[in-house]
């Protein structure tokens, strides 16, 4: 019996992506968690892969963790951030596609500011290439590790409740989670700001409730998303402390409710904003099994985008 | 196409012979402490429980139990990275200083086995790894053989072992297929 393996070219995001080849990234991504629980935390799968990481946004923690999953595998890697390229030069991003599809690599793993940019990359290149964020579209990779860490601490993900609270409308991994959550058959509940929810999101199967409470009464587990301060420079947040005390997951709201709710965050986190940090901290977090996940579903995604599979003969 | 050519060995005849492979093991390993079986997914898995439950059987004392799932291992990823399907590697004891017997159920390139030891020095350091095989059918591609053999078979390269176990297969038997465009 051969291992199944993914439909999937490019990992652009989870709009599309079937339900099976979710569940085959998840079972290698928990097989490769075995791995990151071994003495020595490396396997030579990928060995003479080249993988680039082109960086045009800030990021701290999907890039290690692109990097680290890289690491593990064996593969070279190569780092490119904008800050230090030629883009402060004038150079377009058709041209630093092309001078680094002559350099002939196997994969890119891109984060853009541009939705889209990394559908506009797959085009140019040949090369497998990962979606790592691009603008408000999608970021299928922290989807999948969030429905990870879900199947890890319920054993399941169909009938699961799920409810995402925050900034709906400027969020890649609301967008990833609804998609992909979908999927599988979890039930999603979206809570924000009314400004800040997409108008016609519930068309995607999701229900929309402005109440946090009633979200945290029906769901087994919140997504908690960060609040991007820079929204409220633009006037889009009116103040911290409101935002805290309608949609914030304080101790107090929490212990109102009497229910085990998981809670998930994908970082970086406003301590005292969105979440408490007694919350974050809690048993009820499981934001830094989320953070090994990631590390573990990213080595599962380059594994089965990089493995041209064949049936098994004994050898 | 496939198609089987000769049954090499039925549900009796497997149970002989892994039943002579364990007694060889206790011959060679009189100390249980120190030994632990380890079976290569998928099917060395159930191969090396049975090992295990026979020598639990006739020297009355547990022998350690891993597997190992050699995938990630393999030095043929690119060009043509057969892969079986995923299994989980489960090493629950410290190899430092044992004395392990990987199991599989066909010895052929020897890659297989020799991703197996890879992996397995993962896990620390063992004093010595054996090899235990139900059939080896030949073609080694690296100096790798096994020290306790169910049944050598000289197979020609358009010809297959399929070792079925009852756990995953519904029954015993080794057969011998033949492949053709």
């Amino acid at each position: 019996m051969s291992e199944p393996t993914v439909t999937l070219q490019h990992l652009l995001g989870l709009e599309g992506v079937s339900k099976q080849d979710i569940q085959i990234l998840l079972d290698t991504g928990f097989r490769f968690r075995e791995v990151l629980d071994r003495p020595i935390k490396k396997v030579p799968t990928l060995t003479g892969i080249n993988v680039v990481n082109l960086f045009f946004e800030s990021s701290t923690r999907t890039r290690i963790s692109f990097e680290l999953a890289e690491k593990r595998l064996s593969a070279d890697v190569t780092n490119f951030t904008a800050s230090s390229s030629s883009l402060n030069k004038g150079e377009g991003l058709k041209d630093t596609i092309q001078n680094i599809h002559a350099m002939k690599m196997d994969a890119v793993v891109m984060r853009h500011p541009a939705p889209g940019s990394t559908k506009q990359l797959s085009q140019f290149v040949d090369a497998v290439v990962i979606n790592a964020g691009d603008g408000t579209h999608e970021h299928p990779t922290q989807g999948l590790l969030d429905m990870m860490s879900l199947q890890e601490k319920f054993g399941r993900l169909e009938g699961l409740k799920v409810g995402i609270i925050g900034d709906i409308a400027h969020s890649r991994v609301a967008l990833s989670n609804i998609f992909g959550l979908n999927t599988v058959g979890a039930d999603v509940m979206v809570c924000g700001p009314g400004h800040l929810i997409p108008p016609h999101i519930s068309e995607l199967g999701v229900i929309v409730n402005g109440d946090v409470d009633e979200v945290l009464s029906w769901a087994d587990a919140v997504n908690v998303l960060r609040i991007q301060r820079e929204r409220m420079g633009e006037g889009i947040i009116p103040s911290v402390r409101e935002y805290r005390s309608r949609f914030g997951i304080t101790t107090e709201r929490l212990a109102r409710h009497k229910r085990e709710i998981v809670i998930l965050h994908p970082g970086p986190m406003n301590r005292g904003v969105e979440i408490d940090s007694d919350v974050a901290d809690g048993d009820q977090a499981i934001i830094l099994d989320q953070v090994l996940n990631g590390v573990a579903i990213r080595m599962s995604v380059l594994y089965h985008l990089l493995a041209p599979h064949q049936p098994l003969e004994e050898t | 196409m496939k198609k089987v050519k000769a049954t090499l060995m039925d549900a009796a005849a497997m149970s002989r012979t892994l039943a002579r492979l364990a007694h060889e093991i206790m011959e060679r390993h009189h100390n249980l402490e120190t030994l632990a079986l380890v079976g290569i997914q998928r099917r060395g898995e159930f191969l090396a429980r049975r090992l295990a439950k026979l020598v639990h059987q006739h020297r009355n004392a547990e022998v350690k139990f891993g597997t190992v799932d050699v995938t990630f291992h393999r030095d043929d990823f690119r060009t043509r990275l057969p892969s079986p399907r995923l299994g989980p590697t489960q090493i629950d004891f410290g190899v430092n200083d044992l004395h392990i017997i990987l199991v599989d159920d066909v010895l052929y390139t020897g890659r297989t086995v020799r991703a197996a030891m890879n992996s397995l020095m993962d896990f620390g350091r063992p004093a010595s790894i054996e090899l235990a095989v139900l059939v080896d059918r030949g073609h080694r591609e690296l100096p790798i053989q096994a020290d306790y053999v169910g049944q050598s078979y000289s197979t020609s390269v358009n010809e297959h072992i399929h070792v079925h176990v009852a756990e995953v297969d519904g029954k015993d038997e080794v057969l011998l297929m033949e492949y053709s465009q």
